[in-house]
């Protein structure tokens, strides 16, 4: 899927963008074909090395079985998203790796079809338990997806939105919220000159990063990010990466992405599935860079997938 | 032939098909159009009258007063078989028809006359066309203007006099027009309330003494200020049966028009073309803005045009929501299967149901047995006179609307359907319910899908006369459904339609010959409401659409 020589001239492409005609040509080049693996090195960022077993955790995953009718779309997933890091799913289409990230908030309720074995604990509770009310949930656990989705509404408005479901009509308080979220999401100094104007009147960058901001106005615990930057330019890909790196101080964020490149670039964390199945689930470094499992390593070598 | 058969594969011959059905529409709609609004329109137009001298068939000469109403050719044989004689070489003569007026005194308004008996046509200045209230129109030379039956003035001057006396008898009309309407009409509904008051203590054996002192009390209020009232009337009266008017007729006949009964003088021959203009756009007016006269052969249609408005509106209110959320249910809430397929097409095939058949089923839920059970539950005191347990307004638009309904359904959840789930799915992640999703994002976004199925029943709704013969409509209305006595909004009162009026102008009459340009004129006119109602409708729909303008990113 990936090759080399593809990893290079996206890499360059966004060195136009971040970096100077000089430092550009420090860049390192990879020399050697390689064998297995994406050389972290020439990703251009430093990883704390972390492990998973001292983190607190903010989800974790057990046995979780999730059926379409008959067919089987998850299969006994077990797994721990530490909190204030960047959790990765990478995997060939239809491995199930966006239906996991559903769970989370439980956006597969609205498929009448779907049937969930299993439990999904947050701050030592079964978010699948009868008692849970799914709003509430929805608001702790945000979402954004693949396609920049604003409503209609002006740009202030779609940052209030979550805020007025909240009851929240107090003019000031308002400002000041849609304010700080869209500092947060890096595209205040964009827009704060036309937060009357239609939200549609953006770019598909601005789009995504004001629904970002739409997520993080109401100041969840979990940020789910469903392909975030797979419908967006280069440019606009490194922001919202940029964007997620800075995030994470705050939230816990959860990614699924099919570009492997970004899954090594942002993640802490990265699992790897396939058919319905967590195939592995390490340290992005380690993952990247001496996958345990065989699958693991032709995915992440482009021999399938 | 090679060449005839490359022409048809190319397609051009379709081409042609297409644009021939497009022109064809074209011309239709425009044709239509066009020929309403010119017999219609041109009815205002003061026509010049003619006098002229006829021999007819018994050899017995009349002179003629009137308008030329139409002329056609006719086959000279048909008119040798009614006994004309017509000289041997002629194939076809002309024949006018002359709308002579003073059907009081004539017998008919009209005289058709063969050309050939006619002699030249003049034009003298001095005729005069009156409008009266009653008896149509009287042509004839004005001879003098009296006072209490003494003349006052004649000849050359006796035009102006007329003209004085008669803006001062206009004046006098509309002041007893207005006390008799407004203030003693105000007055009878204050009674009318009373009398519905005592009778209401008396079922519920609550009226005591005091309060039935109140009531006579009050009531006596009122009649004191009826009869002051009723004096003034009584002055009122005598000042405007001072004045009248002789006219010589075509018969050289010297008759008396007393001034209370003229609408209008006019001396069309003597006008130019500007007077004519300005006299054509006061008729206009008249005709949008006055009350009917004769059986509504004359005047004017407002309280149509106002009845058709407003039934609409009210449809137009009641429908939205009911449509809105019966759609809401069958597109978000209901669990699609066989059952929502077989709700879903039945109610599309409601739209096609005759609409007498919803007059019918108005009249029989909606009058019979909702309204009479509301009066036996609300308005006791009334009874055995029934408020809603007749035809009004209120069932003339719930009928309406029970009939653009499925409208308004299919056309909501067409534009339901048409929201991407994207949106759903961003409101829902962010913590909205179901139902705050629809309320603050889908069913706003639906909105223009909304207006269009709105504009539609509209469109249906305005045009539909069957149904609201039997729930509302009445030939004649004393008092619109919307007026100064509290609460303002009569939704039980009888209203007038244009739809219907056309009707009832066209062929139940008394004079159909004489109302045909009416008939036009109505016609002319309730395409317009229509036109502007749906041209408002869909000035918001756009307004929406720009609004909400994600669908098609």
């Amino acid at each position: 899927m990936l090759q080399p020589q593809d990893a290079k001239e996206l890499d360059d492409s966004q060195s136009d963008q971040s970096m100077s005609e000089d430092t550009r040509a420090e860049q390192p080049t990879p020399e050697e074909p390689r064998t297995h693996g994406v050389d972290i090195s020439t990703l251009g960022r430093e990883n704390k090395q972390r492990n998973i077993d001292e983190e607190t955790i903010a989800l974790e995953v057990k046995d979780l079985n999730l059926f379409y009718g008959e067919s089987q779309a998850l299969k006994s997933i077990n797994m721990k998203i530490a909190r204030n890091s960047v959790t990765a799913f990478i995997g060939p289409s239809g491995c199930g790796k966006s239906t996991l990230l559903r769970c989370f908030n439980r956006m597969n309720d609205l498929v009448d079809s779907a049937r969930i074995e299993g439990s999904i604990t947050m701050d030592d509770g079964d978010i699948y338990q009868k008692s849970v009310n799914v709003a509430e949930l929805r608001r702790r656990v945000g979402m954004v997806f693949q396609k920049p989705n604003p409503f209609p509404k002006s740009i202030f408005e779609n940052v209030a939105y979550g805020l007025r479901l909240l009851g929240i009509n107090d003019r000031r308080r308002l400002e000041e919220t849609v304010e700080k979220a869209l500092k947060g999401a890096a595209l205040w100094e964009e827009v704060r000159d036309r937060l009357n104007e239609n939200a549609l009147g953006l770019s598909g960058g601005q789009q995504q990063r004001l629904v970002i901001a739409r997520a993080i106005a109401i100041e969840p615990e979990v940020l789910l990010l469903d392909e975030p930057a797979s419908a967006l330019d280069p440019i606009s890909t490194l922001k919202i990466e940029e964007l997620i790196y800075e995030l994470k101080d705050e939230y816990t964020i959860v990614i699924v992405t099919h570009n492997m490149q970004q899954a090594a670039r942002v993640s802490d964390f990265t699992a790897f599935m396939y058919m319905g199945e967590l195939i592995e689930f390490d340290e992005t470094n380690a993952l990247f860079t001496n996958p345990k499992m065989k699958r693991t390593e032709d995915y992440i070598t482009g021999r399938y997938g | 032939m090679q060449n005839l058969k490359n022409w048809f594969k190319s397609g051009s011959p379709w081409i042609w098909l297409n644009a021939a059905a497009v022109s064809t529409s074209l011309i239709m709609v425009f044709g239509l159009l066009s020929l309403i609004a010119v017999r219609g329109m041109g009815f205002f137009w003061p026509a010049d009258i003619v006098e002229t001298d006829y021999t007819d068939k018994y050899a017995q000469q009349v002179r003629l007063i009137g308008e030329i109403w139409e002329s056609e050719s006719v086959s000279a044989n048909q008119l040798r078989e009614n006994g004309y004689s017509i000289p041997e070489e002629l194939d076809e003569v002309t024949r006018y028809l002359i709308k002579t007026g003073n059907r009081d005194l004539l017998g008919a308004d009209f005289k058709v006359a063969v050309a050939l008996g006619l002699t030249e046509f003049r034009f003298p200045e001095e005729l005069m066309k009156v409008e009266r209230r009653e008896w149509g129109n009287l042509y004839g030379r004005l001879v003098s203007v009296k006072e209490n039956g003494s003349v006052v003035a004649q000849g050359p001057g006796a035009w102006d006099e007329l003209r004085a006396r008669l803006e001062r008898v206009l004046l006098i009309h509309d002041e007893i027009g207005r006390i008799e309407k407004k203030d003693i009409g105000s007055i009878n509904y204050s009674l009318e309330k009373l009398r519905l008051t005592e009778r209401r203590y008396e079922l519920d054996d609550a009226l005591t003494a005091q309060r039935e002192a109140e009531l006579a009390d009050k009531r006596k209020q009122l009649q004191a200020e009826y009869e002051e009232l009723q004096a003034r009337l009584v002055t009122l009266y005598q000042d405007i049966a001072r004045d009248s008017l002789s006219a010589q007729i075509q018969d050289d006949r010297v008759v008396d028009v007393p001034l209370s009964k003229v609408v209008e003088v006019t001396l069309p021959n003597a006008m130019s073309v500007t007077q004519k203009l300005a006299t054509y756009l006061r008729n206009l007016w008249t005709f949008v803005s006055d009350e009917p006269r004769e059986a509504n052969t004359e005047g004017g249609i407002f309280p149509a045009i106002f009845g058709t408005v407003m039934m609409v509106l009210i449809m137009a209110i009641m429908v939205t929501p009911l449509g809105v959320v019966a759609a809401v249910y069958l597109r978000e809430y209901a669990r699609q299967g066989p059952l929502i397929r077989l709700i879903r097409i039945a109610v599309n095939n409601l739209a096609g149901v005759p609409s007498i058949v919803y007059g019918v089923f108005g009249l029989g839920f909606f009058v019979y047995f909702l309204g009479s059970n509301i009066d036996q539950a609300l308005y006791p005191e009334a009874l055995p006179a029934p408020t809603f347990g007749t035809p009004g307004i209120m069932w003339a638009s719930l009928t309406l609307a029970i009939l653009t309904l499925p409208v308004v359904i299919v056309a909501t959840e067409e534009g339901l359907s048409r929201i991407p789930s994207s949106i759903r799915e961003g409101s829902l992640a962010l913590g909205a319910t179901k139902f705050e999703t629809l309320w603050r994002t889908i069913i706003p976004m639906a909105s223009p899908a909304i207006m269009t199925g709105l504009i539609l029943a509209i469109a249906r709704a305005a045009g539909e006369v069957a149904p609201l013969m039997l729930v509302g409509v009445v030939k004649l209305a004393p008092s619109l459904p919307l007026d100064g006595n509290a609460p303002f909004l009569h939704l039980d009162r009888k209203f007038m339609h244009l739809g219907f009026h056309i009707y009832d102008v066209g062929f139940q009459s008394p004079n159909v010959e004489a109302a045909r340009p009416l008939v036009y004129a109505t016609s002319f006119l309730l395409v317009l409401v229509i036109v502007s109602l749906n041209l408002t409708a869909i000035g918001i729909r756009n307004h929406l659409r720009e609004k909400y303008r994600a669908l098609e990113s």
